[in-house]
């Protein structure tokens, strides 16, 4: 008689389709968002291939035109940002703090169902005609001049807006009332402080590009003039607000997968994190001075020099909070007991790739520079580096950290490095020759372009190639691990939080009784119950200086 | 002479060699940091790697002189790039008096120059080399950009609004010029080339291409009578509405006592959207033309206006603000 346990306690569709567990809900949100990330993934896929000859020899310019448009709202609406939130945080934040569920379980239900309405009109939109748009939905050419299916797309984000709204709600409410006896707030776990975070970023930004789509479409649809010129209307309003929402919404996907790097750096090297209380207060930083930060998208539209001049200097001041993040990570490996396993190769690989993406944020936030690099090939290396490099890397990482305790299975170790470090040089030989090509005035967004940048397009599309082969990768053998894999038991790393304390995978009810808090957060000094050689073990004497 | 696979683009304009400057400031910095934090992190992988399963790290939970220390000197960095790169963009932005004015309208999916004489070219550019150039830029349709790799320049084109750029050509040659802002099918082929000439050779340009020039004065002047503008911009300052003698480059006072300086903007906004100001003394009477003009036909009429510079200015209704030495 097996044990009872989340995922067999009830059996059948309709107890998944009607569950109200957060685990069971998590899972729901996986496989929807692998399901997006693999649809965004085979659009990549042709954009490259598109891109090796100058010319372009896959498709025409129009299709090319749907084919980055769709990508980008598939991975950016429906998988970089529910990804880590929806899937990692609903499984993990009620544990992490000791809950037995969510605030508002049915809500989280409805966010799921919601995010599926989104979803169905968004594929709707891509097999009727397509987007041809840019994710950016600039006006007037999506309100007016674009022949796509734009209706249905703007719908479906606007609509896959409230999963994310009632989805913050929850994990704040969360966070606020149901930690368990002795989880204070300076002993949550960092990954929940990113959680908080990000949900912050969800309740305030998220209705103003529900709204500002909803009034695109609207002008679209009813022809009445809020940004077209012809009709009394300004196109740069759209841009404003879509950017108010749109660069928080950087954050709302990075700010967790720095959550899961701040988990792990600690379990695998074994000792507290560096500065906890610096890693918690960035990710509030970054959040709101997140907000105050868009205009920089806009230097080339003709806003003024004051203007510039101030979002200028506030989207350096950004950057602070994630320095003291990066020199804390580091920090934490002084000293400590530094283990390879898959999930610190992810973050190892999370921390250089992040490490490019945030600096060369630097080189935009330059108006001097901008003005040069605006909307060529940089930007895009720049956003992939920190959207892939760094939300992608975490979400993987995450998954492999927490995979055990998912399914209660162990993934095989060796296929699992070759996938890391696959996907670390893949991504590498993708993105890095496009910071060339940036500077050598490539456009985004070209079907086609110049004979003279065609050896850095093969160069990137050869990498993608091997990007794409190490995303497969694991989607086999962690599928295969669910059936075959090795049991993993509580707490196979070992590591220090909430989670590792109940079984794997947890019951329905995640513990037997609730948990009483009595440590800080990865204090292995003092947690005999973990089993491992504490206090002055002989071993240190290897790390010495 | 750029090898096979160059690094950076031609410099070939006032702002090229200060942007890649700027480019190898913040590039010497950035790498600084990423080499030095990569290797620290590497060296720590390797020097910590665990030796024994049961092992446990040294417990340091953190030092305030540290994190003062990394969040003082990014910061300082980080305002030195800021710093530089205002003034970069300052440079941008505040052209100089002297400038050779071009329209450029763009609409999907080409571009419409229209030099000084008249002349106008399509997916073409031709600047004489060593002179400061103004770009008017206009939009038919949906938003465009501008930009020239090689001169470092961009500058969106928007619909509603006119945005103006400027540059010096430093060497002649030929380079690209694309449109850099996504604006629908045929976007990637929306661009063309900029022919920087020597001074002798453009003025020669200019002078022996007469068959594509149109004379935008002329069209100014027979859009004037037919769209019934002279009805009440009467040139002795008699009509309903201001003479528009003298009014370009002048300053314009209005019923609520600023002011401004008559350019094309003004104009422009004048024509499409005459409500947005009254000039002092007169009543809001006049009829939108939004919708009922091209861009070109706009310049035409600009053009025109232009020309009246040399018109004597009456005494009284000019809507030219007296000048009274303070401004």
């Amino acid at each position: 008689m097996p044990r009872e346990h989340y995922l067999n306690a009830t059996y059948g569709i309709r107890s998944w389709l009607l569950t109200t567990d957060h685990k069971r809900i998590a899972l729901l949100y996986l496989a929807s968002v692998t399901f997006f990330f693999f649809i965004g993934g085979a659009f990549a896929t042709m954009i490259r291939i598109h891109l090796l000859t100058p010319k372009g020899f896959l498709v025409t310019p129009e299709t090319y035109n749907k084919l980055f448009t769709m990508h980008g709202v598939a991975m950016i609406f429906f998988f970089l940002i529910p990804s880590i939130p929806a899937v990692l945080g609903n499984f993990l934040l009620p544990i992490m703090i000791g809950a037995k569920d969510l605030a508002f379980p049915k809500v989280n239900l409805l966010s799921w169902y919601i995010y599926l309405i989104g979803g169905g009109f968004v594929l709707y939109s891509f097999s009727t005609g397509g987007l041809d748009t840019g994710w950016t939905f600039y006006t007037p050419l999506s309100s007016v001049y674009s022949n796509s299916a734009v209706t249905p797309a703007v719908l479906g984000v606007f609509i896959n807006g409230f999963s994310s709204i009632l989805t913050g709600l929850n994990f704040i409410v969360t966070v606020h009332t149901m930690r368990a006896p002795g989880m204070t707030w300076f002993r949550l776990p960092l990954f929940v402080w990113a959680q908080y975070a990000t949900s912050i970023i969800f309740i305030l930004g998220t209705p103003v590009i529900a709204i500002t789509l909803l009034l695109a479409g609207m002008e679209r649809m009813f022809h009445l003039g809020f940004f077209n010129p012809q009709l009394g209307g300004d196109p740069i309003l759209f841009q404003h607000l879509f950017w108010f929402y749109s660069h928080p919404a950087v954050y709302i996907m990075i700010l967790p997968a720095m959550g899961v790097i701040s988990e792990i750096i600690p379990t695998f090297a074994r000792k507290p994190i560096f500065g906890y209380s610096f890693i918690a207060g960035s990710s509030i930083a970054i959040a709101v001075i997140g907000f105050f930060v868009w205009a920089h998208h806009m230097f080339v539209t003709g806003e003024s020099t004051y203007a510039a001049l101030t979002f200028s200097l506030l989207s350096y001041l950004v950057a602070i909070p994630s320095a003291v993040k990066v020199f804390n990570w580091t920090s934490t490996l002084y000293k400590g007991s530094i283990s390879w396993d898959t999930p610190m190769l992810y973050a190892l690989g999370f921390l250089g790739l992040f490490l490019i993406g945030g600096l060369t944020g630097l080189f935009l936030a330059c108006l001097g520079l901008d003005i040069h690099l605006h909307d060529t090939y940089f930007v895009i290396a720049h956003f992939h580096y920190i959207m892939v490099g760094g939300a992608v890397m975490g979400y993987m990482g995450g998954l492999h950290f927490w995979w055990p305790k998912i399914t209660g299975k162990l993934y095989p170790e060796f296929l699992a490095r070759v996938a890391a470090v696959t996907l670390f040089l893949g991504f590498n030989l993708t993105f890095f020759p496009q910071f060339i090509l940036g500077y050598l005035g490539m456009p985004r967004r070209y079907s086609s372009y110049p004979p003279e940048f065609q050896v850095l397009n093969v160069m990137s599309t050869a990498g993608a190639s091997i990007l794409a082969l190490g995303y497969l990768l694991p989607m086999i053998y962690l599928v295969w691990s669910m059936r075959y894999g090795a049991v993993a038991g509580p707490n196979p790393w070992p590591a220090t939080g909430l989670e590792w304390q109940t079984a794997s995978p947890p019951l329905t009810e995640n513990f037997d009784v609730t948990p009483e808090v009595t440590w800080e957060p990865y204090d292995y000094d003092n947690r005999p119950d973990l089993g491992l050689a504490i206090k002055g073990a002989p071993t240190l004497a290897h790390g010495d200086d | 002479m750029q090898s096979d696979l160059p690094l950076y683009p031609e410099q070939a304009s006032n702002f090229a060699a200060n942007v890649d400057a700027l480019m190898v400031y913040i590039t010497a910095i950035c790498a600084f940091f990423a080499i030095a934090i990569t290797a620290t992190v590497i060296y720590f992988f390797f020097k910590y790697r665990r030796k024994d399963p049961g092992e446990v790290g040294v417990p340091i939970h953190g030092d305030m002189r540290l994190e003062t220390a990394w969040i003082v000197v990014p910061l300082l960095l980080a305002l030195t790039m800021f710093g530089w790169g205002a003034v970069v963009y300052v440079d941008y932005r505040r052209a100089p008096m002297d400038t050779l004015d071009i329209y450029v309208i763009g609409k999907q999916w080409m571009w419409k120059v229209q030099q000084p004489t008249g002349l106008r070219e399509i997916n073409e550019l031709h600047v004489p080399v060593g002179r400061n150039v103004k770009l008017i830029l206009a939009s038919e349709d949906v938003i465009h950009d501008f930009s020239v790799p090689a001169f470092r320049v961009k500058m969106d084109v928007v619909p509603g609004h006119y945005n103006t750029m400027w540059f010096r050509p430093t060497r002649a040659g030929r380079y690209h010029f694309f449109c850099q802002q996504y604006c629908g099918t045929n976007h990637a082929i929306m661009g063309g080339w900029v022919t920087v000439m020597e001074p002798m050779e453009y003025a020669a340009w200019l002078s022996g291409s007469s068959d594509a020039t149109a004379n935008p004065v002329a069209a100014g002047e027979k859009l004037f009578v037919e769209k019934a503008c002279t009805t009440c911009h009467l040139p002795n300052g008699r009509g309903r509405a201001p003479s528009l003698n003298g009014l370009y480059g002048a300053k314009v006072l209005f019923a609520d006592g600023s002011t401004v300086t008559a350019d094309d903007a003004y104009i422009r906004e004048s024509i499409l959207n005459p409500q947005a100001k009254i000039v002092a003394g007169y009543q809001p009477l006049m009829p939108s033309f939004q919708g009922q003009l091209t861009e070109e036909q706009i310049i035409d009429l600009t053009s025109y206006i232009k020309s009246l510079q040399s018109q004597p200015v009456p005494a009284t209704g000019s809507g030219v603000a007296p000048a009274t030495g303070n401004k």
